[in-house]
């Protein structure tokens, strides 16, 4: 199939720029930008004039739900809200039913992802069997299943002396480990920042001691051990200083924000919305903008959606008994977007972020229209507006802050592999 | 989700108590309303007949998913008081152990058509989300949910340092305790600040006191000594035994020995101070027995006006349901 994108602003982080061209696709790949190359012939043009023709956005961390615990979201129905928001991959965390700490769930999870259209979907494996943190998974049989990196999410190692072999064994296996620091103890029985809204609502807070507490932790044994470490949704202003200063030091490592905590601080949590329960908390007014300088920078790497679905019983309860976490793809690009009109960074900065970053750190060509790049793009109108009502969300997680309000920036048209996997006439309505 | 922001969930579009879920966010003329209808409830207590018929026909549910006596008792007889029928429900023995989720148990007790639910809660903010989950034309009032709030307790302490000092504007009023793990700490905080009280010190190791407790409005000390000095209110709060065992203090004995309320240290206070404790007492523990049982102590006093205070709010908020819907008698005034 060879399709050219016609009219539209053509975005490459990977360049630096952003000008008026068309796009080439052939053979699930870009052929070329601007000028239509010698002998190719078009089978579909698609008008796109007025949007942005991008390649397509990446979630490190999305809670799939599938296998296990279907009544939140599936394989299927995630890929396609993905697709339907610009996302051309996401990252299944390995914490499905069972846990993704075999190959027997990586390749069900595959399989599902072969039938379903939509975003590629990569695995993240366990990096300790049931995310138990006390044994080891086969990481060489998860990497040869197809699994990207490992990780024990939020399901911090208790044992250090475990967390410290699991690193040096992931480390002479070849894979990447995404860490998402955290010292339990004092984080165990907290459900928000601990600051002035935790005080003044009475719920029990997670300092931020403990982010920089496991951060240093982690970061003494990526350096130990050689590991190549991914530092997952940091939270605090010290932490992104210590990740500047550890990258100085010469550490191969990367970290990522989520989106959440780049729009959100604690006290949007004052009136116990649990839709502004996330792990890690949100924090304060101070720390959001040491993140946001941190995107500006590129001292983070990646900005990432951390989508997790939720069903309605998760969230229905007092704010510290409900499930944490926020489905974020839907709303992912317009609030990106209203970061880049708020004049947090520009748009090639957010776009470096979101799509570059992500795909270098996973080992693939993607997050830049230079020839030979993969075809996986995505198309966005910058001006659209539209409300994020439960019928106009994709996704099947409706535990979003953001229902029914109006929102400026809508995906219309998703390629993966040169394939259309979404135009906006898959929208329900 | 969007109306959680917009306005104060307790006041129905008139600025009417709809429901009593919190002290934070209310204003002085209503707090000084619901002290005044508390006042005129005050004298039922000691009438032969010790009931009024405002809430006859209404079925108030006590719904305490934490164990409570003395909260409960007030709010039952204060129910009882005033001629609604009562239902107590220990729900942290039944529902909750059989896996029912809170809101099913909501929905049935709805279906047994209550007017009013008090609630207690071990979590935050869970008056406030039953609040959100009940029918329309269902009252909720929070009697404890967590560390949060506690208002009628504040509001009976309010009640209390009114009659006993008049005026709020000139008093220097110590919470001294395990500030960090109380709900009645915080309601009363916002009680004194609304009422006017221009010097709130809350007392306490640094253990007990949560961080950025100042952004409330108190100042913050960590010995006896210097937190009452020249206060005119002091108010002992309980200290669990789960406090050793969580690492927060190293016994019970030590911290008599330094926050432990004695006949000497309440001489630093003002000569016509007042004590109050929020009960059950531990003797020996945060106070001397000889300073419980002392003149200036006005802790069962605190328990009768309990009653009134709980009368008060209850038939507040039914009146403002029956102007809505219709559906019974109004009017707060006793006689």
């Amino acid at each position: 199939m060879s399709i050219r994108l016609k009219g539209g602003l053509a975005l490459d982080p990977a360049a630096g720029t952003q000008t008026r061209a068309d796009v080439f696709i052939e053979h699930g790949k870009i052929v070329a930008v601007g000028r239509a190359p010698s002998g190719f012939k078009a089978r579909r043009e698609i008008d796109v004039s007025g949007c942005v023709v991008a390649p397509g956005l990446v979630d490190l961390g999305s809670r799939l739900r599938e296998p296990g615990y279907e009544h939140k979201a599936s394989i299927a129905s995630e890929a396609h809200a993905a697709a339907g928001a610009g996302f051309t991959t996401l990252c299944a965390t390995p914490d499905t039913q069972p846990i993704l700490d075999t190959p027997a769930v990586a390749e069900q999870i595959h399989h599902l992802a072969s039938l379903a259209r939509g975003a590629r979907i990569r695995c993240l494996g366990a990096l300790t069997v049931g995310l138990a943190g006390e044994v080891l998974t086969e990481m060489h049989a998860l990497k040869a299943a197809g699994c990207v990196a490992v990780t024990n999410l939020e399901r911090t190692i208790k044992d250090t002396a475990v967390l410290k072999h699991a690193l040096a064994y992931a480390a002479s296996s070849g894979l990447a480990v995404f860490l998402h620091p955290e010292e339990y103890w004092l984080a165990r029985q907290g459900s928000m920042h601990e600051g002035a809204t935790s005080t003044r609502l009475g719920v029990p807070g997670i300092p931020r001691a403990a982010e920089i507490i496991g951060l240093h932790r982690d970061l003494t044994l990526v350096a130990e051990t050689g590991v190549r470490a991914h530092l997952c949704r940091l939270s605090t202003a010290e932490a992104i200083k210590s990740v500047v200063d550890a990258k100085r030091a010469g550490l191969a490592v990367t970290a990522d924000v989520d989106l959440m905590h780049l729009l959100h601080t604690d006290a949007d949590a004052g009136q116990f919305d649990a839709n502004f329960h996330l792990r890690p908390p949100l924090r304060e007014r101070s720390d959001r903008t040491a993140l946001r300088q941190g995107v500006k920078r590129g001292s983070v790497d990646a900005i990432t959606a951390n989508h997790e679905p939720h069903d309605a019983d998760a969230k229905a309860a007092p704010f510290a008994l409900t499930e944490p976490g926020v489905s974020t793809l839907d709303t992912f690009l317009p609030k990106l977007l209203s970061l880049v009109a708020a004049g947090a960074f520009d748009l090639q900065t957010a776009w470096r972020a979101a799509s570059l970053a992500p795909h270098r750190l996973l080992g693939s060509q993607g997050g830049t229209l230079s020839v030979g790049a993969p075809a996986d793009l995505c198309v966005f109108d910058p001006e659209q507006e539209w409300t994020a009502g439960p019928e106009a969300l994709l996704s099947k997680g409706l535990n979003s802050p953001y229902l029914g309000e109006c929102l400026k920036g809508r995906n219309i048209l998703t390629l993966v592999d040169g394939q259309v996997v979404f135009t906006a006439k898959d929208r329900k309505a | 989700m969007a109306a959680m922001r917009a306005g104060n969930l307790q006041l129905d579009s008139q600025g009417r108590l709809k429901h009593f879920l919190g002290i934070e966010g209310l204003s002085r003329d209503l707090l000084t309303r619901i002290l005044d209808n508390a006042e005129r409830f005050a004298p039922v207590g000691d009438r032969a007949v010790k009931k009024v018929p405002l809430l006859r026909g209404k079925t108030v549910a006590n719904l305490f998913f934490e164990p409570s006596t003395r909260t409960r008792t007030t709010f039952d007889l204060a129910a009882k008081r005033l001629s609604a029928d009562v239902l107590n429900l220990n729900i942290e023995a039944s529902s909750a152990k059989k896996g029912e989720s809170l809101t099913d148990t909501l929905r049935n007790l709805e279906a047994m058509q209550c007017d009013m639910f008090v609630v207690r809660h071990q979590t935050s903010g869970a008056a406030e989300f039953i609040a959100r989950q009940v029918a329309p034309h269902i009252s909720v009032i929070n009697g404890g949910d967590g560390r949060h709030e506690h208002p009628t307790q504040a509001m009976l302490d309010v009640f209390t340092i009114r009659r006993l000092k008049q005026r709020f504007t000139h008093l220097k009023v110590a919470i001294v305790g395990d500030v960090a793990h109380s709900r009645v700490a915080r309601s009363e905080i916002h009680a004194l600040r609304i009422l006017g009280v221009p010097d709130i010190r809350v007392v306490g190791p640094k253990t007990l006191i949560p961080p950025r407790i100042e952004d409330m409005g108190v100042s913050v000390h960590h010995t006896l000594e210097q937190g009452i000095a020249g206060a005119d209110v002091v108010i002992m709060l309980r200290l669990q035994q789960e406090r050793m065992q969580s690492a927060l203090l190293p016994s019970a004995h030590e911290y008599f020995r330094e926050y432990g309320l004695t006949p000497p240290r309440l001489k630093r206070a003002a000569r016509d101070a007042i004590v109050m404790h929020p009960g059950p007492i531990n003797r020996g523990v945060e106070i001397d027995s000889a300073v419980a049982d002392g003149v200036q102590s006005v802790i069962l006093q605190q328990v009768t006006y309990g009653i009134a205070v709980r009368m008060a709010v209850m038939s507040m908020v039914m009146t403002t349901q029956s102007l809505t819907y219709g559906n019974g008698q109004g009017g707060a005034d006793v006689d």
